[in-house]
């Protein structure tokens, strides 16, 4: 039975999170020997489909109704459950983000079937259960879990698999579902895309300022890093709360989880709720000055300054490096 | 205007993380236990616009007797009404069901739910909801208004944010933003011990999810210092030795 995976189509292209979950899911399905099976969502170029086969995807369906073209979690609840129903798949897959969010659960309700997120390892599978490790407690601790339902759905972390990429095609075959009036449940009467930004849970580096940082005004030397890094920015809980920057960037227990390559902690002091959505990542730098600051503690590497100072150094080392 | 709030019981966000039976149970030695505080959020946010509109506020958990002290904190900040389903809360989709099952009887506008727990964090008890009871549901959403008819919210879709509308009945999951918490009235914690809190039984349900075994990380290395005076270092460091840049 065919491993399913979701793969996230975002506004035309296919993001890297979507494209590590379908190498993801081609090794589950070679676990199985089975195939994989991608499903998008919307206008998207032939050439895009086909390379998800460089991921690991056999076959990709294709539903490009008109009708989808907002996210809404019933309609395209609809279409994976289609999806599923048309290829017999038994495992389904996805990024853990926002769509694994929307449409995992009512899938889990319509299913029957059990859903492991934020998880971090290919699973081990013995007859009909499947066991898995996934984070808990904000990335405080690990937990093998074990899912028994007949159908599964999984939540793969982003940035926790880097695809082998192959020059293989996947086939393309477009597909659709009658969608009915009771498929859709809201309008969409504004979008917002920051489409010249790296998105926070994407980015493989972040530069993130805290409260030390004093004025949002003082956020401009850590966008022209982030510039030249190729990093998504984010903040502390209180930069969020006073509006120096928007609560979409605030990483922590109550905001979102980040697990970059490069996490730059910058006039951030290190509480434990921060540290929570932050110490996934592979390298943390601190910047602060005081030298008792926790998040030392949590750091890699660490330089006791004043980031007025230190950060202009490093943004000129940085251009120096690129040249 | 009728609104449920779903609530779950979580250890206090400076708990130190261990485990205990061989790392198979989570040690809840001196933990203390507070309202997941994404469903705080939601709960103040509901209460500020009853404020406005008027209504029932109700509170539901599915929990043992030991939450009971949690939905009379829900009472002290502004819940009128409480629900608790007398049942360990296995996984996300036993919970849900429950939730759901006890919801449908309940003529909600709207219902609350936070984005995720901040202990096991499954993101789903919501959605499940939503689905069992075959309405819109909208995961993530950092702000909220209604009018009375229409709610209109933000949600934070990957890269951007959207605003949508939507008619009762639907359920949002909340997450920061929405509002900030209040600390309760001397009123609130007055009226708190005489609100109405009913205790019923589960139905069915099966649960799909258990956690064999926990691991905490690896402990990190020492932190490798770089003089100030000499930053660009750093610079050099995360390129040629740690290459992460
Ligand atoms: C229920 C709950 C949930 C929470 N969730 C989150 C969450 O999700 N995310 C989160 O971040 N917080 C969260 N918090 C808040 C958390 O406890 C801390 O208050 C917060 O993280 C502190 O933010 P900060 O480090 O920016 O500010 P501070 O703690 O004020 O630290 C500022 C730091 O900047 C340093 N500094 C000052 N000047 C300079 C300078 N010129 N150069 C360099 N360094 C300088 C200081 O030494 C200090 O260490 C939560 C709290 C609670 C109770
Ligand atoms: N035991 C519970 N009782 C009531 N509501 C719950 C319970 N567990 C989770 N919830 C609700 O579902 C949300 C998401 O939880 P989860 O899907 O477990 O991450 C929480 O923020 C609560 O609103």
């Amino acid at each position: 039975m065919a491993v399913l995976v979701y793969a996230d189509n975002s506004g035309g292209s296919v993001p890297n999170s979507a494209l590590e979950a379908v190498y993801y899911a081609s090794k589950v399905a070679a676990e199985k020997g089975t195939e994989t099976i991608a499903v998008v969502i919307g206008a998207l170029d032939n050439a895009i489909l086909e390379s998800l086969g460089n991921y690991g995807a056999d076959k990709v369906l294709h539903y490009s109704d008109d009708k989808l073209s907002d996210f809404d979690s019933q309609s395209y609840t609809r279409v994976v459950s289609d999806a599923i129903n048309s290829t017999g798949a038994n495992v389904i897959i996805f990024s853990h983000n926002y769509a694994s969010k929307s449409i995992g659960p009512r899938l889990s309700a319509k299913l029957q079937a059990g859903m492991a997120v934020a998880v971090m390892g290919l699973p081990k599978i013995d007859g009909d259960s499947l066991t898995i490790r996934r984070t808990v407690y904000a990335g405080k601790a690990f937990a093998d879990v074990t899912i028994s339902s007949a159908i599964k759905i999984i939540a793969v972390t982003p940035n926790a698999f880097s695809p082998e990429v192959t020059d293989k095609k996947a086939a393309v075959e477009p597909a659709s579902v009658d969608l009915t009036d009771s498929d859709f449940g809201m309008k969409i009467t504004d979008t917002n895309k920051v489409t010249d930004k790296v998105s926070l849970t994407e980015a493989t580096v972040v530069i993130s300022g805290g409260r030390g940082l004093k004025d949002a005004s003082n956020w401009d030397m850590l966008e022209e890093m982030a510039d030249m890094l190729g990093a998504a920015t984010a903040c502390s809980k209180p930069v969020a709360d006073m509006g120096w920057r928007p609560h979409s960037e605030h990483v922590g227990q109550t905001g979102i989880t980040v697990r970059p390559n490069l996490y730059f902690a910058i006039g951030i002091s290190g509480a434990i709720q921060h540290l929570a959505g932050v110490n996934g990542s592979k390298i943390i730098v601190a910047i602060n000055t005081d030298s008792e600051a926790p998040i030392f503690k949590a750091a890699d590497y660490g330089i006791i300054g004043d980031a007025f100072e230190v950060v202009p150094r490093l943004n000129t080392a940085i251009k120096n490096l690129n040249g | 205007m009728n609104v449920l709030i779903c609530i779950a019981k979580v250890p206090d966000t400076t708990t130190k993380i261990t485990f205990t039976e061989n790392n198979t149970q989570f040690n809840t030695d001196r933990v203390q236990w507070v309202i997941n505080p994404l469903d705080e959020f939601a709960l103040t946010r509901a209460i500020e616009i009853k404020e406005a509109l008027g209504g029932t506020i109700t509170v539901m958990n599915v929990g043992l007797a030991d939450t009971e002290p949690l939905i009379r904190k829900a009472f002290a900040i502004g819940a009128d009404e409480g629900i608790r389903i007398n049942a360990e809360p296995t996984d996300c989709f036993f919970v849900a069901s429950q939730i759901a099952h006890y919801a449908k009887e309940g003529n909600y506008d709207y219902i609350f739910a936070g984005r995720e727990t901040t202990d096991y964090e499954g993101a789903q008890v919501g959605g499940i909801v939503a689905e069992f009871m075959g309405i819109p549901f909208i995961a993530g959403v950092p702000k909220f208004d209604y009018d009375g008819t229409t709610a209109t919210m933000e949600r934070e879709i990957e890269g951007g944010k959207e605003v949508i509308t939507v008619n009762p009945p639907f359920l949002a999951s909340i997450q920061e933003g929405v509002t900030e918490p209040r600390i309760p009235s001397m009123r609130g914690i007055m009226s708190a011990r005489t609100k109405p809190l009913t205790v019923v039984e589960p139905v069915e349900a099966g649960s799909f999810v258990g956690v064999n075994s926990y691991e905490l990380p690896p402990a990190k290395g020492d932190c490798k210092y770089v003089d100030a005076e000499n930053s660009e270092e750093l610079i050099n460091l995360l390129h040629n030795e740690a290459k992460v840049i």
